[in-house]
């Protein structure tokens, strides 16, 4: 195998990874699109206050400090103690929970039966409101996340690997942080396909996905399924958040990888878990291969376009993604 | 009591298609004219100008650009920054490379090339619908800021890659450049709302206006009644980028002078154009001028209120701002979707039945 073959593998198995970290994301739009309709810009800014509630809470942040010490003059920011993390997970998940309780009570609750259109527009509205709260709760200064989660390359794999393909290759250099993110994001759909299938209120959720009105009449609570599917939409995010900010830190540019996953969704289709799955590892790798033959003739940073140019191209022929649902119109 | 037809008798079919109907109306119009070009010109410094006017009157071109597309064609865009960029850097080229021609000119031409970008980035349209074309419209928000970053060609391949507008003049007045008096950006600024706003008046209340909105109703339909959607498509997104792109040269010219692309013409400026559409009221021109004076105006209120009444550190002022923007958004969308316009709208209909409610 020639050395340049071996970079070329090593290119596409660190874009694989980066895919990943993009399904993460793209799941969370998946669950609330296939319940409700709804196609939630937001799912990113929930990701970045997941991850920002978290770092705070385990800091021992008083949540509001900025704001109370300009009102007040006090001068206060932390309680003084550390929340170990399995604790504080637990505390963000509430917090999420009651988070989806308040969107569909005083938001989505409002809106239900409006078109598609403005429910997205609303939820970029969310995005913004959700992105002041989190700034004032926490401040917006870069945060870490100290989960103990693995960083770096792995020498295991970097150590089995030299000398393929000559003297001068070094082996293949991957993160291990991603790694663990690819097994988490196994754990996590096997978890979600399992509550879909096998519990009561998974079940309830797929009916309500498959048609409101059936299943209201057969006595399911939309209201109580849509409370649910947003919580889960809020775990999900919170396992991104804390991907992602493990990775690059807690701060704004997390938001962002929202409109990462767009284009993910628009190759995957939006109604579909494992189109999100493939279409986040179709797109992270071909990001990658792109920047990495094309790239640096064009004078790099594809990455920031290349995504939505790929997914452009593939919507013009195929308009409901590779595992959509048939978009049928009628008159 | 002023404000109804009774009594105002049309003898003409030009008096009775006329955009105003009423009255009222029409001295409301001719006095606002009268105002923004007799009195607000010798009243205005540099504060007035470069905090309120000038970005109020380029938003509104910008608005209505994307009402055009958005609200009246149903077409949403998350492009408009990328076409604000294609607007600002056209007009660029053309002042360098054509430094003795009116800037004027330069800046309907910078419209007119956009207008061909938007056309062509407006192509898969026919195919995509919804949000999956305003997920489409990004591609070109992230391709035209990253193509202004990358090419030098497009910055003259200056050091700094911003693009920084050279001093012209419209007869002896400076425009752009740092000599330019705030008067003279408001007047410039000023002259293309105004032929802008009448122009998009009255392209959407006649033939053009009446296709987009069935394009916007249901595009089947319209098909079976004989309006070609590829073509209406079309013109929307071109009509639309050429409002857009004459704001974007403004924007960059007129107003900031010089610019870094990914900063002034990011993807924010494509939300706040649209949450400007959404604020004042999607399919109506006043609305955009209604929802870029909001958005234009939410911030500096709330930076007087927050920093220089209260004393709060400006960064806390910034995130509440966010936090009210969103909760209004979700809010208008909530109680009015049809935006301020629509609130103007009831409150004509009962103006025209006041004092007597029946």
């Amino acid at each position: 195998m020639s050395t340049d073959f071996l970079y070329l593998v090593e290119v596409l198995i660190n874009g694989l990874m980066a895919g990943v970290m993009y399904s993460l994301v793209a799941l969370g739009f998946v669950l609330i699109f296939k319940a409700s309709g709804i196609f939630n810009y937001a799912q990113g800014v929930m990701a970045l206050f997941a991850a920002l509630t978290l770092a705070g809470i385990m800091e021992g942040q008083v949540p509001f400090a900025h704001i109370i010490n300009a009102i007040l003059g006090t001068n206060i920011h932390h309680f003084g103690w550390h929340v170990p993390a399995v604790l504080a997970i637990l505390m963000t998940i509430v917090v999420m929970v009651g988070f989806a309780w308040g969107v569909q009570r005083f938001v989505f609750r409002h809106l239900v039966g409006q078109e598609p259109i403005i429910l997205f527009m609303a939820t970029i509205g969310l995005a913004y409101f959700l992105e002041g709260v989190g700034d004032l709760m926490w401040g917006s200064d870069i945060k870490t996340l100290a989960l103990g989660l693995p960083q770096g390359g792995s020498r295991w794999l970097e150590d089995m690997t030299v000398g393929w393909g000559g003297d001068d290759f070094y082996g293949f250099y991957i993160d291990k942080l991603d790694m663990v993110a690819t097994i988490v994001a196994i754990l996590l759909v096997a978890s979600l396909i399992a509550f879909s299938q096998y519990t009561k209120h998974g079940r309830a959720m797929r009916a309500v996905a498959d048609d409101h009105q059936a299943a209201l009449s057969v006595g399911i609570s939309l209201n109580f399924i849509w409370i649910l599917v947003w919580s889960l939409a809020g775990f999900v995010a919170l396992v991104a958040g804390i991907m992602w900010g493990a990775k690059s830190g807690v701060q704004f540019s997390l938001s962002m990888i929202a409109l990462k996953a767009l284009p993910v969704l628009m190759l995957g289709g939006f109604t579909s878990i494992p189109g999100a799955i493939v279409g986040g590892l179709i797109i992270g790798m071909g990001e990658k291969l792109f920047e990495y033959t094309v790239g640096s003739l064009v004078g790099g940073a594809t990455e920031n376009w290349f995504a939505y140019v790929l997914a452009l191209l593939f919507l013009v022929f195929r308009p409901q993604g590779l595992f959509g649902e048939r978009i049928i119109e009628r008159v | 009591m002023f404000y109804r037809e009774a009594g105002d008798f049309k003898t003409s079919y030009a008096e009775d298609n006329q955009t105003f109907p009423i009255k009222f109306d029409r001295y409301r119009y001719w006095l606002v004219l009268a105002v923004a070009y007799l009195v607000i010109p010798f009243m205005i410094n540099d504060y007035w100008a470069n905090a309120i006017f000038v970005p109020f009157l380029i938003y509104a071109i910008a608005a209505i650009g994307l009402n055009i597309l958005t609200g009246y064609c149903g077409q949403v865009s998350l492009g408009t920054g990328g076409f604000m960029a294609v607007g600002a850097y056209a007009c660029y080229k053309l002042m360098t490379a054509f430094p003795d021609v009116n800037i004027v000119f330069h800046i309907l031409v910078s419209g007119g090339v956009t207008a061909m970008v938007g056309a062509a980035f407006g192509l898969p349209s026919l195919r995509i619908k919804g949000f999956y074309l305003a997920v489409a419209t990004l591609a070109a928000q992230f391709f035209l800021v990253w193509l202004f970053n990358k090419v030098g060609w497009f910055y003259n391949y200056s050091a700094s890659g911003q693009i920084s507008a050279p001093e012209r003049f419209v007869g002896p007045f400076a425009v752009t450049g740092p000599n330019a008096a705030p008067w003279a950006q408001y007047m410039i600024c000023l002259v293309f709302v105004t032929v802008c706003a009448v122009v998009a008046r009255n392209l959407t209340r006649g033939t053009l206006g009446r296709k987009l909105m069935a394009i916007r109703d249901m595009d089947i339909a319209a098909e079976i009644i004989g309006v070609n959607p590829l073509r209406t498509k079309l013109t929307a997104f071109a009509i639309s980028s050429f409002f857009i792109g004459i704001s974007g040269a403004l924007f960059f010219a007129v107003y900031l002078g010089a610019v870094e692309v990914g900063e002034a013409f990011g993807i924010q400026k494509s939300f706040l154009v649209l949450f400007m559409v959404i604020i004042g009221g999607l399919g109506s021109i006043f609305g955009s001028f209604a929802g870029a004076a909001f958005l234009v105006l939410l911030p500096v209120a709330l930076k007087f209120v927050g920093s220089d009444l209260m004393g709060w550190p400006t960064d806390l002022v910034s995130h509440l701002q966010l936090v009210i923007i969103g909760a209004l958004i979700m809010f208008f969308l909530i109680k009015e979707p049809h935006g301020l316009a629509q609130l103007w709208r009831v409150t004509k209909e009962k103006l025209r039945l006041w004092p007597f409610p029946h």
